[in-house]
């Protein structure tokens, strides 16, 4: 009687355990089934819309066909380079003290504080932009777009450059060292070379990061139907015109949108999908 | 006491120019213990070290070691593991201060000047103090010819004539030139095991140091390999003084000219090889070389 | 053949080396320590800025900013609490959303999936990641939304309306429609975050549970998720941080009412919001100064959260960072 009592609880046990690894597998397909669905409806309702007039043209008035998001895009690599201008150099610089220099216990804070910097929302970001950049300059401009996204640049290259020089064996270090090359040089010239894939992905990953952000450029770059030729005017950005075209009234637009949408999810997921190919080669190339 | 060891070293011996070689040894008393054989007085020691203390923080290293290093021969040091015989190269080219937390007490005179006086600028002194790893690590992301280069390269030296002559040169004395001249400008990592530690060698004398040290150098290769690179040792040793470390008795017996043994930090004989491994001076050198502990 | 030792220390003439880089060395190092401390100056710098901005706003309305829940421009009586009772809320049905199906879906991908579909569904959470909120907002509005105010708030009323969470008009605009949408945008962070938890859960406790004889989900439950629970928590509360700060996707579907109503299925507002909204239209700079205000309190809300999730992650002792998703 006891055995066979035993034998309906284990067998009820087997039987819990294989409902719950159903539950798990149809909640793994839940938590994929969103990219699925906007991959799906950016493609259906970007697709027809993007076309040669997309990429060239300024945005027309309301009512007007055939206008595009050429200067939008154009803006937002503008953006990008402004940011990296601020962000590439203090994130890789600061990483390679992080991994070369300092003592555990300041290392320890930089750290931490860099990982509170990256999760500051990115709103705030352009209220301080706004603050440092637009206030003083009685306008908006590409200058406080560059500024806002080049900050939030920072942490994020920072902590990527460090575990990149994290994993050069210290027997380069060593072996540089002992033939009289200075410090600095042994850095720069050795481990920062053989590290130079990982840098330049982390770098990547950030710009692709930053080129989708919206919030902070609302009241920096805020912006513009025109073609900027100065940068201490407003910008337009593309996940800045989607925007503004989405919450729109007109149907022209929201096409737009769809479109913009489109080649700005491309853009970041080519960035993001080439930058992991690349990295799995340099992993085999090491032997690991 | 090792009857074939010897034999070997004989052989070895005999291969290469004889030495000068005078009757007396050293005493065995502890103040004279890192004295090299007399008759060698006429060269300068390539090394006098002086009451060298060694510490990674608390933990002492080296233990008031003393001893002079002969220059233009092999010397090698022996002993159980953590006796402080890395510790002790490291010591020799400025390296053990670049650990967190290490200190460093006592005298290091290379050719007559102190190696750790204040003013001395310690990159200099790596430039004349070359180290070969144990694990040979070659520069994955330069050819074979820009290894070889790199410390000239880094260290400002640019023209193109000097480089290529100082390449060959090297390649040549680490016995590697006719192995990879046809192909200077593959990656370093494309050798074998034992070419790219022939290759580490030539990198470190290409930027001509006085001074080789070597930590282990074969460790990690097979025999064959093992015994390029000792048969390499005894061709430099005519330009370059060599301090080899190693765990491996027969090759100390093999390649060497002197040996030191170290035990917990401490220098506790040093002396002509052949010496050392048949009549030692001191007892736990001779339960050492004839294997009762370590 | 008798070669005599050698006196000289060198046979050759020296190489004609630089003099080591004394000036280079402590420049560089100085150089980098400066960039490196540039995190402590944006800190100051973000906290300095939003505190100076918010000071008119701060002498106006004193802590009743945070009780208040009139937000007049015209009249300039501003007070935060629509917007925190919206951010709270909307965070907190994400969280309802988005924590149990992470949860499962590390569960699966560390102990149960087959490896061949691991690396798969991984990258697909990565890409997931990648996705920049104002395409999820778009999706929102132009999927999302309609397919809400057409069958699921109809649905929803109809069976739960009882409950004062699921009545009233609907638009399709609501808070629950943030909700979900920032769910779906927490879902990789806190997948991959509770994934490396379980990672670096020693399998030497699975062993231990398997050898007792247990199920594979007593395993998991038993052995690895109660190990990880302070992790796992720390995932959760990284989650929260995420979603309290999210801005585009969520303007665009929560309908933009600074009101404070007992239904889900009505507009709401959250702190990101209102600044997003009407930043650029601050006529006044009372008005300007209580978005800074507002700014500020968001910030100090996230950092805090961030430090706890931080703090809880940090004391499992495994994966250092947070960054599970970049």
């Amino acid at each position: 009687m006891t055995m066979q009592v035993g034998l309906a609880y284990h067998r009820w046990r087997k039987f819990k355990s294989l409902i719950m690894s159903v539950v798990s597998f149809v909640c793994a397909l839940l938590v994929i089934a969103p990219l699925g669905l906007v991959l799906f409806y950016l493609i259906k309702a970007g697709a027809n819309a993007v076309n040669w007039n997309f990429f060239t043209q300024l945005p027309k008035s309301v009512g007007e066909s055939g206008g595009g998001m050429a200067n939008a895009i154009v803006g937002t690599l503008v953006l990008l380079g402004l940011a990296s201008v601020i962000g590439v150099p203090i994130g890789v610089l600061g990483g390679v003290y992080l991994c070369e220099y300092g003592s555990d216990k300041a290392n320890w804070w930089i750290r931490f504080g860099a990982d509170i910097l990256n999760g500051v929302p990115s709103i705030v970001w352009g209220i301080v932009a706004y603050a440092l950049v637009v206030i003083p300059m009685k306008g908006f401009s590409a200058f406080a777009g560059g500024v806002a996204l080049g900050f939030m640049m920072i942490p994020l290259i920072m902590r990527t450059t460090e575990e990149v020089l994290l994993l050069v064996p210290n027997g380069y270090r060593e072996a540089a060292l002992a033939l009289g090359i200075s410090r600095w040089r042994v850095i720069v010239r050795i481990v920062m070379k053989t590290a130079f894939k990982g840098i330049i992905t982390g770098v990547l990953l950030a710009a692709a990061r930053i080129a989708g952000e919206t919030a902070p450029l609302l009241f920096t770059a805020f912006g513009n139907r025109y073609w900027t030729h100065n940068l201490a005017n407003p910008i337009s950005a593309l996940p800045l015109q989607i925007f503004t075209y989405a919450i729109s009234p007109y149907d022209d637009w929201h096409r737009q949108a769809w479109a913009g949408a489109l080649v700005l999810i491309l853009m970041v997921l080519v960035i993001n999908v080439g930058v992991r190919f690349l990295t799995r080669e340099r992993l085999s190339e090491t032997g690991r | 006491m090792i009857p074939h060891l010897l034999e070997k070293h004989r052989e070895t011996r005999a291969m290469n120019s004889p030495r000068p070689r005078g009757s007396a040894s050293a005493s065995n008393m502890p103040e004279h213990q890192g004295e090299a054989p007399s008759a060698d007085k006429s060269a300068p020691a390539a090394f006098l070290i002086n009451r060298l203390n060694a510490w990674f923080g608390q933990l002492q290293a080296l233990c008031d070691v003393n001893l002079q290093i002969p220059s233009t021969a092999v010397t090698a040091i022996i002993g159980p593991s953590g006796c402080g015989k890395s510790t002790f190269l490291r010591c020799l080219n400025r390296m053990h201060e670049l650990v967190r937390g290490a200190r460093l007490e006592g005298e290091v005179r290379l050719f007559g000047e102190n190696i750790y006086a204040p003013q001395v600028d310690a990159t200099l002194i790596r430039r004349r103090v070359g180290m070969v790893f144990q694990k040979s690590n070659p520069f994955p992301t330069m050819t074979i010819g820009e290894n070889v280069t790199v410390g000239l390269r880094l260290n400002g030296i640019r023209s193109r004539a000097v480089l290529a002559e100082r390449m060959e040169t090297a390649l040549q004395m680490a016995a590697l030139w006719d192995e990879v001249k046809d192909r200077l400008n593959k990656p370093g990592l494309s050798l074998s095991g034992g070419q790219q530690q022939r290759l580490c060698i030539a990198r470190a004398l290409a930027v001509q140091p006085d001074v080789l040290l070597m930590d282990e150098p074969a460790s990690a290769l097979d025999p064959i390999a093992t015994m390029k690179i000792e048969e390499l040792i005894q061709q430099l040793k005519k330009t370059y003084t060599i301090v080899i470390v190693t765990h491996n008795m027969q090759q100390a017996a093999r390649c060497s000219d002197f040996t030191a043994f170290f035990y917990l930090g401490r220098l506790i004989e040093l002396d002509d090889t052949e010496k050392m491994f048949t009549n030692p001076t001191n007892k736990q050198t001779e339960d050492y070389v004839t294997g009762r502990f370590g | 053949m008798a070669d005599i030792a050698t006196t000289e220390p060198r046979s050759t003439e020296p190489l004609p080396m630089a003099p080591p880089a004394r000036i280079g060395d402590g420049l560089f190092k100085w150089m980098t320590l400066l960039m490196a401390a540039s995190v402590a100056a944006l800190i100051v710098i973000v906290g300095w800025q939003l505190w100076k901005g918010s000071q008119l706003a701060v002498h106006k309305f004193g802590f009743g900013f945070l009780a208040s829940s009139t937000w007049n421009p015209v009249r300039e009586d501003f007070g935060a609490l629509p917007f925190i009772f919206g951010t709270l809320v909307s965070s907190l049905i994400a969280l309802i959303i988005a924590v149990p199906l992470s949860i499962a879906t590390a569960v699966y991908l560390t102990e149960l999936a087959p490896p061949r579909l691991r690396q798969p569904i991984v990258s697909i959470i990565e890409m997931l990641a990648a996705v920049p909120s104002v395409i999820f907002g778009l999706w929102g509005i132009f999927v999302m939304i309609p397919w809400l105010r057409g069958h699921l708030f109809p649905w929803l009323e109809k069976f739960f309306g009882f409950l004062p969470v699921f009545r009233g008009p609907i638009y399709g605009v609501s808070m629950l429609a943030a909700g979900i949408i920032i769910a779906i945008m927490i879902l990789p962070i806190i997948t991959s975050v509770s994934r490396e938890i379980l990672r670096s859960v020693p399998d030497l406790q699975r062993e231990a549970a398997y050898g007792l004889g247990a199920t594979r989900w007593e395993v998991t439950r038993i052995a690895v998720l109660s190990y990880a629970k302070r992790g796992l928590c720390g995932a959760v509360i990284l989650g929260l941080g995420r979603a309290l700060g999210e801005t585009m996707a969520v303007t665009m579907v929560i309908g933009n009412r600074p009101e404070i109503a007992a239904s889900l299925l009505a507009p709401g507002y959250t702190l990101a919001s209102v600044i997003a909204n009407e930043f650029t239209e601050a006529t006044s700079d009372m008005y300007l100064s209580a978005l800074f205000e507002i700014g500020l309190v968001l910030l100090g809300v996230t950092i805090l959260t961030n430090i706890l999730a931080q703090l809880l992650i940090a004391s499992m002792g495994g994966p250092r960072s947070s960054r599970a998703v970049q």
